[in-house]
């Protein structure tokens, strides 16, 4: 595990407790838009159901799939690279700049590019990433991570990205209106669009029949830097296949009606060809999706696209931050694909929920999140990455409840509980106590009631 | 064994058995009415605008009045030369920097989320509906369909190098979710739909 | 028809007027209730937290003092959730145990109550009752809502229902998650609280007692006079 799990991290998100009110507020408000959004179309859950069995229907052909939309892809002449791990895609990328003596880059939302820690491994080489996502440049100057894969830094206030763009782009102090702040992004980046010759992009969806790809963005940074770049790099995990174009139709009417509640992105780009004179390439990662694929239990969360549907609703995320999750794609949705990428250093992640269960009524393509943070604590245990404290407390309490006997003689009513019950296992500190009180203990237990009055 | 072929054997080794691909036609009646009216109160609902027009006089007038201040107009339709520079070839796409409003046809519009659809041969430059300030579309009125579904059928196997759904300006809400209209693309979008048995005077 | 009761441990223990007014009600309804002595707990506390496969000798004890009877009634969803999904060599009995609201509504199909309960009260639905059994629609489906702890509510006489800001969202409760995340789980908790009394909840109701201890816990030490009823304990009321 990390230095600090995602309890520690949590702790410390909580210790100012505003601003959880407001993180709260402001992402159940995305989930309310998505609601409304989703009200719109009557067809909504067979939407859902359709998107899921085409994902099934990938995911049992993906290595077929994969195959054609490279030979399609080749056959529009796009140049198609595989990575099988993140120091492999790294390479690749850096290899096609350095090959075209290329030191500077605009790069537009990849989480992929996130989880491969490509620009922190791109500035060792001595090159120049810029993210052009308006979200993903205000984490990049304030030299933090995304905390959110839709919307990247939504932690932050308006006044601290005030202050970053202040000291970063020269805007006059104390000016945080959002209006004016984009403005200034848009003059800051416009520059770069202009004049870096290597783009780099995401993929949302590749389509194995025809071998294009579509990138989805707001803002237009996807396309402003790949349509004035000489050479676009287009990276993706192999999960992001669907079988035909026709299915764009499906999965384009929920990602973004689930994500942020519009009813598409502004711009839905669909690269089949690379413009006369330009480069285009394709990497195709793999870093650690096949083994998850061989996973019976935890294979549906390659059907993820991305929309952090899970994130918004959950009420967990909302209350601890994308940064306390300590790893590229947080929320939900990170806390089942994490662990597959390492055990240990993830085995916090599906602990990090009460299994309400709202993540997997949101999610547009149906993947039974909480069912896989519940298997996922089990596999955890079983390989063991549980605390020691927490296994032999596990066991004493499981002795006493599989003997009727001993559990009636723990003590009179309540008292064993108030020693050992769920809400008070890791005694010490005693972390129930910490915000609330304990119930009152009654006189008698209902057992020892019934034995006096039915029986 | 190449990356490659290691990858394709690992995901053939690990992929599950064949699930067969659903039907993607959606349930219900089909029976759509009033799509131009849906078409354009959802537009406006994402930040763009749209004129029901019966000409493309019609599309100068309004472009004239609104766009006093533009100058660099660049257009696919010849009808617009009066106020709008008509090429089919830009040899340096860094060279449309400085284009105010760009005025394109497109093949035709989505009602359920405002989106027009754009092929290459249609905007001269992939970069220009994206570099300039301001967009526009001209879509025939009888050219807009239901939902996603209806615009893939009409896709279909369409032979293109680079097409793109285009619905409203480019915005962004990345500052505490407040709605900016104008993140990199065109602060605006106005989409003129063009039914000829239209009276001039009519706005739907 | 002979119904088992299944109480769990914490009930039980903590909160024995729950489990007494369950009784009640599965009597009053004309149930031959019989309540096995020797039962402990459903497993849930240590498979949640990873140790399912520990949970063997709970299992077996469960089936040994449940499997003869027509059904099985507990009033809390999630230990009802648990045993459906989780237990194993005994095919029946995944069928046959109900939580209580469901089973007062789609078994008995009880229809009116001679209760009274003049208070306003709000509803916590708990998830595992609401997403996992399906006590009431979600708000996240787009579907027709309904809800049988609220069909069960409206019977009682006096009783005013609050609106509430967010439906359904969780408590924060969440098994050992209340003491390995406490910040989130206390939070959650007063979020929820608050929620409650922002709307001018007298009572706070729900068909799980271990959501209604943890929102206890936060309103007592606020020292807020408002409190916490299983929705057994208003069913079962004659104010």
């Amino acid at each position: 595990m990390s230095k600090q799990d995602h309890a520690a991290l949590a702790d410390e998100f909580n210790k100012d407790e505003p601003r959880v009110d407001w993180h709260d507020q402001t992402l159940w408000f995305v989930r309310e838009k998505r609601d409304k959004a989703a009200q719109k179309v009557p067809e909504w859950e067979w939407l859902r159901d359709t998107a899921s069995k085409i994902k099934d229907n990938v995911l049992s052909n993906l290595s077929e799939y994969l195959t054609l939309f490279e030979e399609q892809a080749i056959r529009n002449g796009i140049v198609v690279h595989w990575a099988a791990d993140a120091k492999a895609h790294n390479d690749i990328v850096y290899s096609l700049l350095k090959k075209h003596g290329i030191d500077r880059m605009v790069k537009s939302k990849s989480m992929l590019t996130e989880e491969c820690h490509l620009n922190e491994y791109l500035k060792e080489q001595g090159i120049d990433v810029v993210d052009t996502d308006l979200g993903e440049r205000v984490v990049q100057l304030a030299g933090e991570p995304p905390s959110h894969i839709v919307l990247p830094c939504i932690h932050k206030k308006k006044e601290e990205i005030g202050e970053i763009f202040h000291e970063h782009l020269g805007t006059p102090a104390g000016n945080a209106d959002p209006q004016f702040l984009t403005h200034a992004a848009r003059l800051h980046l416009r520059e770069k669009f202009l004049t870096r010759r290597a783009a780099l992009t995401g993929v949302n969806f590749a389509i194995a029949e025809t071998g294009e790809f579509v990138v989805c963005t707001n803002e237009g940074n996807a396309d402003m830097g790949a349509h004035l770049a000489d050479i676009h790099i287009a990276c993706m995990g192999i999960e992001k296949l669907i079988p035909q174009r026709k299915h764009l139709g499906i999965f384009l009417r929920l990602l973004t009606r689930s994500a942020t509640g519009q009813p598409i992105t502004t711009y839905s780009s669909h690269f089949k060809r690379p413009r006369p004179g330009q480069e285009m390439h394709i990497v195709i990662v793999d870093n650690g999706r096949s083994v998850q694929l061989g996973r019976k239990d935890f294979r549906n969360s390659l059907k993820c696209i991305r929309c952090a549907a899970c994130f918004n609703t959950c009420p967990v995320y909302r209350r601890s931050g994308g940064h306390s999750y300590h790893t590229a794609v947080a929320g939900p949705i990170g806390s089942i694909l994490s662990p597959n990428l390492d055990m240990k250093q993830y085995s916090d992640l599906p602990f990090a929920s009460t299994l309400c269960g709202s993540c997997s009524n949101v999610c547009p393509v149906k993947i039974d999140i909480h069912e896989q943070l519940y298997k996922w604590r089990q596999v955890i245990v079983q390989e063991g990455y549980a605390p020691a404290g927490k296994k032999l407390a596990m066991k004493a309490m499981n002795w006493v409840l599989s003997n009727p006997s001993v559990y009636h003689t723990a003590g009179k009513a309540g008292r064993w509980f108030m020693l050992n019950a769920p809400f008070t296992v890791n005694n010490g500190l005693n972390p129930w106590w910490k915000g609330r009180d304990m119930p009152e203990v009654p006189r008698e237990s209902f057992g020892q009631w019934y034995k006096k009055n039915r029986k | 064994m190449s990356s490659r072929d290691k990858i394709l054997a690992a995901i053939k080794n690990n992929q599950p058995d064949q699930r067969d691909l659903p039907a993607v036609t959606p349930p219900g009646t089909g029976e759509f009415s009033g799509l131009s009216r849906q078409f354009i109160e959802v537009l406006e609902g994402i930040g763009g605008r749209a004129y029901i027009v019966s000409g493309f006089h019609r599309i100068a007038t309004i472009l004239k009045e609104q766009y006093t201040d533009t100058h660099r107009i660049v257009s696919t339709c010849p009808e617009l030369s009066a106020l709008a520079e008509i090429s089919q070839h830009y040899e340096d796409p860094h060279t449309l920097e400085n284009v105010g409003l760009v005025v394109l046809e497109a093949h035709f519009a989505v009602a359920e989320n405002g989106a027009c659809w754009i092929t290459e041969e249609k905007m001269i430059e992939r970069a220009l509906p994206f570099i300039a300030q301001d967009l526009a579309l001209v879509i025939r009125r009888k050219d807009i369909v239901p939902t996603m579904y209806e615009a893939y059928e009409r896709i279909a196997g369409a032979e293109y190098g680079f097409g793109v759904f285009i619905a409203g300006p480019s915005k962004t809400a990345d500052i505490e979710q407040s709605l900016v209209l104008g993140a990199h693309g065109p602060k605006s979008m106005t989409v003129f739909l063009l039914d000829e048995e239209m009276s001039d005077a009519g706005f739907y | 028809m002979r119904v088992g009761l299944f109480i769990p441990c914490y009930v039980d223990q903590l909160y024995p007027q729950v489990a007494i007014a369950t009784l009640h009600l599965l009597e009053k309804y004309g149930c031959d209730v019989d309540y096995p002595a020797d039962q402990t707990c459903c497993g849930q506390p240590m498979a949640n937290s990873g140790f399912e496969h520990l949970t063997q000798g709970c299992n077996d004890l469960f089936i040994k003092n449940f499997a003869a009877y027509d059904y099985i009634v507990c009033p809390s969803g999630s230990c009802t959730l648990h045993i459906k999904d989780h237990l194993h060599g005994d095919a029946d009995i995944p069928k046959k145990i109900y939580e209580l609201v469901e089973f007062l509504t789609d078994i008995l199909k009880v229809e009116n109550i001679e209760a009274s309960f003049p208070h306003k009260v709000g509803l916590h639905q708990s998830c595992h009752g609401q997403r996992g059994l399906k006590l009431a629609q979600m708000t996240e489906l787009m579907a027709p809502p309904f809800s049988k702890p609220e069909q069960l509510l409206k019977m009682v006489k006096g009783i005013q229902l609050i609106d509430l800001a967010r439906k359904d969202e969780c408590c924060g409760f969440g098994g050992t998650f209340c003491v390995a995340e406490a910040a989130v789980s206390v939070k959650m908790g007063k979020d929820r609280v608050a929620d409650h009394l922002h709307h001018g909840a007298e009572y706070i109701t729900g068909a799980d007692m271990s959501c209604l201890m943890h929102l206890e816990g936060i309103l007592r030490r606020q020292k807020s006079p408002v409190q916490v009823k299983h929705i057994a304990e208003i069913l079962d009321s004659k104010e």
